[in-house]
Parts: structure tokens; sequence; C-alpha cells
């Protein structure tokens, strides 16, 4: 709806961000090991989430990480802070896991994926939930009051069942949109950092999202509507 | 009710929504999704489901963790690293 934002880090990296990323090689290359080992505590997660989804398995996905931690010591010297430190592991995580070709069948770039997860005509609500365009009262209104949550209780505790249905959703995703909701509602990433580590545009990864979420709230829906 | 903003029906509220949460909208457009919200207590209730979902989902899932064994091999890593440089 709104235009993409021209870039999505390069100019907007405040002097502080710089510097903090400075001092932190420092001490990497003094060979601190706690400030590697908070690194590591503070990436490893979303490192392993990542690599999940080039791998077919954990034992993979952990070696992928490894090779990176490798990658990016040796490379430190060539890290010339145009990304954040962060970013940049992230792109030798994808890079390490895409040439080793750990998942035959991905051989698609991931913004191709994207332009073809994002395609096609969606509705994050079907259509027959509103009224006609050619309503003469309120065209495109909700045709009957939406179904409340507040009347069932295991949405509003976070039931055990009602769990498995968002888990259930999340699975059926296509993988694109399924890596982004991951890596934003579960991993906690914020929108420019899974567009930078993903390789795709701010507007990708925010459809991308839009229909991951729609999705899981749709089938939430339809799960309590249907008993 | 209120008559509802008809160049923002509520089948276009639950399209941009995730603009709307990401702060992504434009001030002109953002002031409509607002007006047609004050009007419309379904699309107040539908945006309130999409931020109850981002909250199930994070509930749902768990976030990876690094066993204590791939964190040693780690530092190991580092280690190593360290002392050759």
């Amino acid at each position: 709806m709104t235009p993409d934002s021209p870039t999505s880090s390069a100019p907007t990296r405040d002097a502080r961000a710089i510097e903090a990323d400075r001092r932190l090689i420092a001490l990497l290359r003094a060979g601190d090991s706690a400030a590697y080992m908070a690194l590591v505590d503070e990436l490893g997660p979303s490192m392993l989430r990542l690599a999940g989804q080039f791998t077919s398995s954990r034992a993979v996905a952990e070696e992928v990480v490894q090779e990176t931690w490798v990658a990016v010591l040796r490379g430190l010297d060539r890290f010339e802070g145009r990304s954040s430190l962060k970013t940049w592991i992230f792109r030798i995580l994808v890079n390490r896991a895409k040439t080793r070709g750990v998942r035959e069948r991905r051989t698609v770039p991931f913004a191709s994926l994207a332009d073809s997860e994002t395609g096609d005509d969606f509705e994050a609500v079907s259509a027959e939930h509103f009224l006609p365009s050619t309503d003469g009262r309120v065209p495109n209104h909700w045709a009957a009051p939406l179904p409340h949550w507040e009347t069932v209780p295991e949405v509003a505790t976070e039931s055990r069942e009602t769990l498995a249905v968002v888990r259930e959703a999340i699975d059926a995703l296509p993988e694109m949109q399924r890596t982004v909701i991951l890596l934003r509602d579960v991993e906690g990433w914020d929108g420019p950092q899974v567009s930078n580590a993903l390789e795709i545009s701010e507007t990708n990864q925010r459809v991308l999202l839009h229909r991951a979420r729609s999705k899981a709230r749709a089938a939430i829906e339809r799960h309590y509507s249907s008993t | 009710m209120t008559s509802l903003p008809e160049d923002l029906p509520c089948r276009d509220i639950v399209e941009v929504v995730t603009s709307y949460l990401e702060g992504n909208l434009d001030a002109p457009l953002r002031a409509r999704f607002d007006a047609h919200l004050a009007a419309c207590p379904d699309c107040v209730m539908y945006v309130d489901q999409m931020r109850q979902t981002i909250t199930l989902v994070g509930s749902a899932v768990d976030p990876m963790a690094v066993t204590p064994e791939l964190r040693d091999d780690l530092k190991r890593a580092f280690e190593d690293w360290a002392g050759a440089a």
C-alpha cells in the first residue's frame, strides 16, 4: 500500500550502532571468549531457525551454524561495516547453507520464492464474509458480525487445543510465509532484519507476514466456529 | 451506526491490517483506517484478533535452543581460532 522504503539498513545505521559493532569486533579479535559467547547466545536460536529452513535435519542445521561461526571469525578482517555485524553474520549463514547445497530441491532463490508466494489473489477473509460491492447501503461491509473470541475460553487462555490449531496452520504455510512468521513472531526479529537476511524486499516481507498471520487467524476462527 | 467510510470498507481493512500494525501506512491512509475503526466495532475486533493471533503464534512455537553440546563446540571453535591468530 505504501511505497517501499528505499533500502533497509545502510542509510539508517546510526553512529552508536556502528561504534557498538566496532567495539564488539575489537573484543573478538582480542580473543574475548565471553563477548563471543554472548553473541552466540543472542544469535544462536535465530541462526538455527534460519538454517533449519534450508536443511532437512537438525544435525545439518547445527553444522551450518558451526561453519558459519568459523567463517565469521576468519572473515572478521573483511567486515566493512556496510551492514550491521548481525546482518552480515546472517548473510554468511544463508550463503553457507546455499553453497553447501544441503537441500537439493532448494535451487530457487528466496527472492523468487517470495515472489511466487506473494503473487496470486489472496483474501485474508474470504469474500462470502462480506456484503457484495453492489450492496446499496454498506458495500463490502461484514455480512454478519464477526464471531467473538472472548466467548471462546480456549482462545483466551491459550489452551493446548488452540496452540495446536495455530501450529497446524503454521505447518501448512508455504515455505517463505512460514519462515517469515517464525522469525518475526517466534524469534522476535523485526521486518528489516528479516528482509535483509532473506534478501527479499521489505514489501514482500510484509506481504508474506500478512498472509501467514491472516491464515493463522482464519484457522482459529474456522476451528471454533465449526465445533 | 455512524456512516462507514466507503473508500476503505471492511473488506480492505482486513488486507491492510498488517501494514497498520507494522506502522507502515502513510498518514492519510492511517487516518482513514482509524476513522473506519471508530465507526466499526467488527473491524476493531478483527484488528484485536490479529494482535491475539501474533501472541498465540509466539506461544505455539518454542524458539530454537542451542544445546549445551553445540554451545561447547562453538566455544571450542572460537578458542581454536583465537589460539591460532
